[in-house]
């Protein structure tokens, strides 16, 4: 069990010790986004924003420009809102090399409250054209995929996260960048989970199992380019689907999946999401439960949708 | 020893006031009011200044100048057309579906543009980006940077100043084109900007004021801004906007998006030198 926004700190390091392209840049947040790990072992390539998101993204676009990749950082609200408008126009449109990388997701966000929970980001970023949406399931998926995502030219949205995760993955199993991995095989359901739900996800198939309800595991850190096959794949299989995320269920990971099944291979499809409320404090785990987020809500969704069949 | 007279200068900001005129004639729409109260410093910039050509425009090491205001793109377009970035056949599909020339900057689709601006605030983040990836790469090009004074109402324009004065950007220079007026009316009338010079010193910039049609200030202004050191500078140029189209001059509705019929037009072109549009 591992804290994600530390890892994401460490993984920077290590990194930076095989590779002198990227700078890290931040919003007076590093204790919470894990860059701190980072500012201690490279101050020279730790560029210290302030409290200023907006300017943040529009010069990560210029330093872009010439030749640096800015890895720039802060809470999931701020990058997804406060400036958008500049993730857009600045960097979006314009093609800059800039990854952006936000932690604080969804009510995994916790006692900080509504304000600093960013329910929406995947809806928002994932309707941005040039854009790349990410969202690692664990601190190993995320270890693995950070060298491929520097590598690849382009505007990123790596979605980090916060509290402590289960490993979902070991070293040697964390699929290919792009894919949705299967995690478990299974041909009455497939569930589909995103970043701190993929765990649950996986809780909610072991209980299933023992009920006699076999469910195919998909882990969707793509979001965007979605793994449309892997989706269509599984309508045709299990021709049921339970998507699951920290985030509000209209435009999200229920969405993109949605928008791709509709389109192609109609199934009956269950959302476990936020129900379009804002959030509140708690703990997460706490919060998850209020707002139906747990593994049991999936095994019960999964129930619902398979009697859609 | 003689005091030069610029006629150079002259010539190159006469040849841009013809195209910007022709282009919001092809176009039926654009923003010549503010395009025109800029043309002396753009002129500057591109004839004497910077070091950007056609030639060198992918070279790391070229100058840079972002117009943050974007709006007054037909100064850019009309600069870049002057120095070959592409021919002035293009200036008839500006605002056009197919066209290369957008109703805003696109770097993407015309060659010389560096940035997309347009969203104000955003032009000038990206110009300090621009000047601190030079530093950190040890590259001397400098990073020019112009400024609508409505502009300034932007937020982002202030978290920027603090930015660039706290990193010490002395390779960026930025230029207010203060003619007093933004979309609607007076600056004074929208929210009041004064005193101006004291914002940006208060912010720890170096701040030049100067007369922004006249080329031996804006020279001695850059020269001023070239040999200072450990921190950003900032030119305040004070001009008028629709500068050198009589009806246009001082007149709020210039601003905006729209372009000159019958006498107007008329008025328009004989007054910038052209018979008809390029």
């Amino acid at each position: 069990m591992q804290n994600m926004r530390d890892e994401f700190g460490k993984a920077l390091v290590e990194l930076a010790a095989v590779r002198d392209d990227f700078v890290v840049l931040d919003a007076d947040v590093a204790g919470g986004t894990g860059t701190y790990h980072f500012r201690k072992a490279y101050p020279d390539r730790f560029i210290q924003c302030a409290i200023a998101e907006q300017n943040m993204f529009s010069m990560a676009a210029g330093l872009a420009e010439s030749g640096i990749i800015p890895i720039v950082t802060c809470y999931a609200v701020f990058a997804s809102m406060r400036a958008l408008e500049q993730a857009r126009n600045s960097i979006a449109y314009p093609d800059f090399n800039v990854k952006i990388a936000a932690s604080h997701l969804g009510l995994d966000v916790g006692p900080d409250g509504a304000t600093h929970q960013a329910l929406e980001d995947i809806s928002i970023y994932r309707s941005i054209p040039n854009m790349t949406v990410v969202s690692p399931a664990d601190p190993v998926e995320m270890r693995a995929i950070l060298p491929h995502l520097l590598d690849t030219h382009g505007p990123l949205y790596l979605r980090t996260g916060r509290s402590p995760l289960p490993d979902v993955f070991d070293s040697n199993t964390v699929s290919e960048p792009g894919k949705a991995q299967v995690l478990t095989e299974g041909e009455d359901c497939t569930i589909m989970a995103v970043g701190g739900m993929v765990h649950r996800a996986l809780q909610a198939a072991q209980k299933l199992a023992e009920e006699g309800i076999f469910c195919r595991v998909l882990n969707m850190s793509w979001l965007k380019p979605m793994d449309e096959t892997a989706v269509i794949q599984a309508a045709k299989d299990t021709r049921a689907i339970v998507t699951c995320e920290d985030h509000n269920k209209y435009g999200g990971l229920g969405g993109a999946v949605m928008e791709i099944v509709c389109e192609s291979h109609p199934v009956p499809v269950e959302r476990v999401a936020i129900d379009d409320v804002f959030g509140s404090s708690g703990e997460p785990e706490d919060l998850a439960r209020e707002y139906g987020l747990m593994p049991e809500d999936i095994a019960a969704a999964v129930r619902r949708v398979m009697k859609r069949k | 020893m003689d005091q030069p007279d610029y006629q150079e200068l002259k010539d190159f900001a006469a040849e841009l006031r013809k195209s910007i005129i022709t282009m919001n004639c092809h176009a039926g729409s654009g923003h010549p009011g503010g395009s025109l109260s800029c043309v002396e410093v753009v002129s500057y910039l591109f004839a004497k200044e910077m070091n950007f050509s056609p030639e060198n425009m992918d070279d790391p090491c070229r100058d840079r100048f972002i117009l943050s205001k974007g709006h007054s793109c037909l100064t850019l377009y009309a600069a870049l057309a002057e120095k070959g970035f592409f021919s002035k056949e293009e200036f008839k599909k500006l605002r056009h579906a197919g066209g290369m020339l957008q109703g805003h900057p696109d770097r993407i689709k015309t060659p010389g543009v560096e940035f997309n601006s347009g969203s104000l605030g955003q032009g000038f983040s990206f110009a300090l980006g621009c000047a601190l990836g030079a530093k950190r790469a040890e590259r001397d090009n400098r990073t020019y940077v112009l400024l609508g004074d409505g502009e300034l109402n932007e937020g982002q324009i202030w978290e920027g100043c603090m930015f660039g004065a706290h990193h010490k950007l002395d390779n960026i220079v930025a230029v207010v084109d203060y003619n007093k007026f933004q979309s609607d009316d007076l600056n004074e009338n929208i929210t009041a900007l004064e005193p101006l010079s004291d914002k940006f010193k208060a912010f720890r910039w170096q701040v030049i004021e100067i007369d922004g049609h006249n080329f031996r200030e804006i020279e001695n202004a850059f020269y001023r801004a070239r040999t200072t050191a450990g921190r950003p500078t900032i030119i305040i140029a004070h001009t008028v906007k629709g500068k050198g189209i009589s009806y246009m001059e001082n007149v709020p509705k210039w601003h905006g998006s729209l372009c000159p019929t019958g006498e107007e037009r008329e008025c328009a072109l004989r007054e910038c030198g052209c018979e008809e549009p390029i």
